[in-house]
């Protein structure tokens, strides 16, 4: 196999195997396998339906595949089978966060409340499942304010704390989109899932975006899974790529070697209609030297 | 100059040819609408057959109010709001400073509940006291308290309970059978019967509860439904339509109200008078409404409140976030049916009789209209819209000079469920957000802000 | 054997004015997702208006054949009702169109109020009864059919032909099924959304007004809160059937209209609508869309 590479070896947080989804008559993902290291940050990238979402879903259990086996292993060591869980248990237990293609907001709460909300397990467990809070016991007060904190620091990284008691829904477009990632990690995640945190923002925010993943890697040692379309994010911040195309990997490696591999040149990255047959010629010359190992 | 009168002159005259043009349009439409139904009126003879009644004038009333209405609304009303309208759009936005009133509004409310028994009894006397405690008082205390309650289910968690009548049954009826059958108190039973309530919102909950929308909507009708039929054909136990009567009155710290010579009145020396037992139930039902303002607003700052509210903006986002969806919504209808059931067994113990026919669709439907109209999830707009709502008709019945308008056959109460329903229509069509559409935020870092209406979503489930 | 033919002919009998108030219910929720809780009461109003229009033939025109009667009971309760619902729509519900979703639901249970009571203080607040309209009884195989069982079902059938041919056939109709996909882009294509939605009103009442004519005729009285009970079986019925699907609200109209007379028959009357709710229940329960309801796609 050409797509060994040298992220298999490293401690995985991720495991993909065999992943297959079927909705009706259509497969959606077939057979698909990738591993996601600890510490990096991997990005899942391919044209528009290739199932890159339907990935997402079934890794944080908001589908259930049909095939196949999703599992991982915290820094603890401690494992967990993905597809067996309900969806909030997988955010609960086995600490996997996600962010929305389209934004998920709770609109009507203040951008605070939205990050309180975020830890909304370890606060009922402070709050004596609502029993003890109810009659103002101090610890939960302390949790209350422990909690505040966690969003302050969220929310400054995010730099959002000038808006931090506005409505979520009165946000620019940008700046949800980045709630929505400070939201995720306020759950306390080993493993934040992004479905296009890049999307429809512009340049400047990009960047603020690809700084804010950054710090969130450096800082807590988060495992980052991302779906993208902009390249620039992508090969600019990833660590380890993966390609997907009508539901299958076409290719796997690091951001350089799928950057040059033709098959995602000729399925994905911009090959211009009159050179597709250059590029399709390529390709065979390339396979023909090979020995024909993906006929 | 001429000139810009003349054309003024003209557009006015345009504005009273379309008035006029809509007054006649007005006219046939409410000739279409009423012909049949106030032109005639079926009545029975002595034969019991039915015969019509002819009331042609009455018709051509209708319609000319309708016309005359119409005129004026189009000719002058609606002029008269768009340049209203223009004006206050060219004035910069006055930024207000709430006021002492605003600011301590609940303070002053509750003060005024607190003292509103001894304020009437001092103007209408104790007997006169009667109708302005028990009508007006008590009668409004039960709605906020039931409108509070069904708040927690609607106006936070966004899910569209239609039955929620049924705990307020289960609550009566609980303190009704268990002090007629094993003679328990009510200080027993209050907390009974709202564990009771709690049960059932539960058990009707737990397998509805995945539905969503307008389904959840329907099957929460027909549970409510399911349990005024139980409790009509239930005989046995619960009397059917002839109800249960007779229940045990509250005790005040073992103190009876009644005439016996340790009652109540003759413990303090005061005469005997059906007026201090009401003016206790008034109070006990201004603790039990603050209990679930208490208990409300404590909620919505912790974490389960906040995950309901969550739950009303998006489901699916509060799974991403671990929040177990379906405890979540059991948590709020068991919360919601609760107070629910304290209500009903206050109702119970202030009727002294229940049955059935309190505990149908239209009382549902009056809590649900409470809610909405008060401005979900605002205590104090529900507060408001109940002493409106259910003040308002109340008051109908009092209007008995209009008796002398329409006649010594006119009875004011025939109208109250009539204009109910207007009113329902009118405030919600004038404020479809409800009397306060902002919502308070349960937590802040710099400045409590409140959120407008219009980032709040209804929920869907 | 006939003993339970006779219920299942009863049962359709009622299962065809159920299915009737059903459409109404169940178009408008397709077109703007509200639930038209004065639905209920329109059927009701329309029962009202055909009883006076009997009361004046019977006044006036003494010696009317009865189909002509019955014809034109049917004909001013669609014109009444529709013109009706019509006013309602444009007073309670269009304002409100495009804002909170409840709010309109508060406006129906207002209107649904506004009309029982207002029939109570016109009309009074007694029963009505009438004559019977038409009584022959014809005996097949051992089973009576009445003639109003069989004038119910043949209006039901013609009826239901008509407007499966308008839903599906007519540029009306393809307005309506657009509006009901996407109110905002129809009405970019020309589609006249407000005229649309006035018409699917217009349509709901008439089919509620012949409703509420057989519902007359069968049971030969009417009264002011006769609106509740068929319209929240009405609406039952349509929820049962999938809400939004036409073909639904017949089938579930049926459906409700068979278990209530089975059960009244092999059970006990006391629990029949019991019966009928928890069947409801049960069903959304495993099928939380309806029969025939388009399942809702939770797209994450």
């Amino acid at each position: 196999m050409t797509f060994e590479t040298s992220t298999m070896t490293k401690d995985p947080i991720l495991k993909v195997e065999h992943l297959s989804m079927r909705f009706g008559g259509l497969m959606a993902i077939n057979d698909f396998s990738f591993e996601a290291a600890r510490g990096d940050i991997t990005a899942l990238i391919g044209p528009n339906g290739a199932g890159k979402t339907t990935v997402f879903n079934c890794i944080t259990g908001f589908y259930k595949p049909t095939m196949g086996m999703i599992t991982l292993r915290q820094r603890s060591g401690k494992e967990y089978l993905l597809e067996r869980l309900p969806d909030f248990e997988i955010t609960k237990q086995a600490k996997v966060a996600r962010t929305f293609q389209n934004i998920r907001m709770f609109s009507g709460l203040t951008v605070l409340e939205n990050l309180l909300v975020a830890q909304h397990n370890k606060l009922m467990q402070a709050s004596g499942y609502t029993l003890l809070g109810l009659f103002g016991f101090p610890a939960y007060r302390q949790a209350s304010k422990e909690s505040i904190e966690l969003a302050r620091h969220w929310l400054e990284k995010a730099s959002l704390i000038d808006r931090a008691d506005d409505p979520a829904g009165d946000l620019p477009y940008g700046a949800q989109r980045r709630l929505e990632i400070a939201r995720a990690m306020c759950t306390g995640p080993e493993l934040l899932c992004l479905d296009e945190p890049a999307a429809g923002l512009n340049p400047r925010e990009s960047l603020a975006l690809n700084q804010l993943l950054q710090e969130i890697r450096r800082d807590t040692g988060t495992s980052i899974l991302l779906i993208e379309h902009d390249m620039s994010v992508v090969m600019e911040i990833s660590d380890h790529v993966v390609v997907l195309e009508y539901g299958q990997k076409i290719s796997d490696g690091n951001p350089d070697f799928v950057k040059h591999d033709p098959k995602v040149i000729a399925a994905y990255l911009g090959v211009e209609d009159e050179e597709v047959e250059e590029v399709i010629e390529e390709i065979e010359e390339i396979e023909s030297e090979q020995g024909g190992i993906n006929p | 100059m001429a000139n810009v009168a003349s054309t003024t002159a003209s557009a006015g005259s345009e504005l009273t040819a379309r008035a006029l043009r809509e007054a006649v349009f007005a006219g046939l439409i409410t000739l279409g609408l009423f012909v049949l139904f106030v032109g005639l009126k079926t009545d029975q003879n002595i034969r019991n057959e039915l015969i019509l009644t002819q009331r042609w004038g009455l018709l051509a009333t209708f319609i000319i109010v309708a016309m005359v209405g119409r005129f004026l609304m189009v000719a002058y009303a609606q002029p008269w709001l768009a340049q209203r309208k223009a004006t206050k759009a060219a004035a910069a936005e006055v930024v207000k400073e709430e006021g002492f009133f605003s600011r301590n509004f609940s303070k002053i409310a509750i003060a005024a509940l607190v003292l509103y028994p001894p304020v009437i009894v001092a103007l209408f006397g104790v007997q006169g006291s009667l109708k302005w405690v028990d009508n007006f008082g008590i009668q409004i205390l039960i709605y906020v308290m039931l409108a509070w309650g069904l708040n927690i289910v609607v106006g936070l968690a966004g899910l569209l309970d239609l039955g929620y009548v049924a705990f307020y049954a289960v609550g009566a009826y609980s303190y009704a059978l268990l002090s007629s059958y094993f003679g328990l108190s009510f200080w027993v039973l209050l907390p009974v019967a709202g564990l009771l309530a709690a049960c059932w919102g539960v058990i009707l909950g737990f397998p509805v509860l995945r539905l969503r929308g307008d389904y959840l909507a329907i099957v929460t009708l027909a549970f409510g439904e399911i349990i005024r039929l139980v409790l009509i054909n239930w005989t046995e136990v619960t009397k059917g339509t002839f109800g249960v009567s007779g229940i045990a009155k509250a005790t005040l710290f073992g103190i009876k109200f009644d005439a016996s010579k340790d009652g109540f009145a003759a413990l303090m020396g005061l005469p005997i008078s059906s007026a201090y037992y009401k003016i206790f139930l008034f109070y006990l039902a201004l603790a039990l409404c603050m209990i679930t303002a208490f208990v409300t607003i404590r909620l919505r700052r912790m974490p389960i409140g906040r995950a309901w509210e969550a739950l009303r903006e998006d489901e699916i986002a509060c799974r991403s976030l671990g929040i177990n969806t379906v405890t979540t919504k059991l948590t709020a209808f068991a919360t919601g049916a609760m107070f629910g059931g304290f209500a009903g067994s206050f109702f119970a113990v202030r009727q002294g009789f229940v049955s059935p026919e309190s505990f149908v669709f239209l009382e549902s439907a009056v809590i649900l209209a409470i809610v909405v109209l008060g401005g979900m999830g605002s205590l104090t707009g529900i507060a408001i819209a109940a002493i409106v709502m259910i003040g308002g008709t109340e008051i109908l019945r009092e209007l008995t000079f209009l008796k002398m308008i329409f006649g010594p056959n006119f009875t004011p109460e025939l109208y109250r469920m009539l204009i109910f329903g207007l009113a329902m229509v009118i405030v919600m069509v004038w404020k479809p957000r409800g009397f306060v559409g902002s919502r308070e935020p349960t937590a802040f870092l710099h400045k409590r802000k409140a959120v407008s209406g219009s980032f709040t979503k209804e929920g869907h489930g | 054997m006939e003993y339970f033919i006779q219920q299942l002919v009863n049962g359709l009998t009622l299962g065809s004015i159920y299915g009737m108030i059903a459409i109404g219910y169940t178009m408008v929720y397709g077109i703007i997702g509200m639930i038209n809780f004065a639905h209920g009461d329109i059927f009701m109003l329309g029962g009202f208006a055909a009883l006076i229009v009997f009361l004046l033939l019977t006044t006036f025109m003494a010696g009317v054949p009865v189909v002509l009667a019955l014809l034109l009971m049917m004909i001013v309760g669609m014109l009444t009702a529709a013109l009706w619902n019509w006013t309602i729509e444009r007073v309670a519900y269009r304002p409100l169109r495009g804002s909170f979703r409840l709010a309109p639901l508060i406006t129906a249970i207002g209107m649904s109020i506004v009309l029982s009571n207002f029939i109570q203080v016109t009309q009074g607040p007694r029963n009505k009864p009438i004559p019977p309209l038409v009584s022959s009884v014809y005996e097949i195989l051992g089973i009576a059919i009445s003639l109003k069982q069989i004038v119910i079902v043949v209006i039901t059938a013609i009826l239901l032909s008509v407007f499966w041919y308008v839903v599906n056939h007519t540029p009306l109709g393809r307005a309506q099924r657009a509006t009901e996909q996407d109110r905002k882009m129809a009405a970019l294509l020309g589609v006249d959304v407000d005229r649309t939605i006035s018409v699917t009103f217009i349509m709901g009442a008439a089919l509620a007004a012949v409703a509420g004519t057989m519902y007359l005729m069968y049971y030969g009285v009417v009264v002011f809160t006769d609106g509740f009970a068929p319209g929240v079986k009405a609406f039952t019925a349509a929820v049962l059937g999938g809400i939004g699907s036409l073909p639904g609200a017949v089938l579930g109209g049926l459906l409700i209209g068979l278990i209530e007379s089975l059960w009244s028959a092999y059970f006990t009357i006391d629990y029949k609508d019991v019966a009928t709710f928890s069947i409801l229940a049960i069903v959304l329960i495993f099928k939380p869309s309806g029969i025939l309801g388009r399942p809702e796609v939770e797209k994450v």
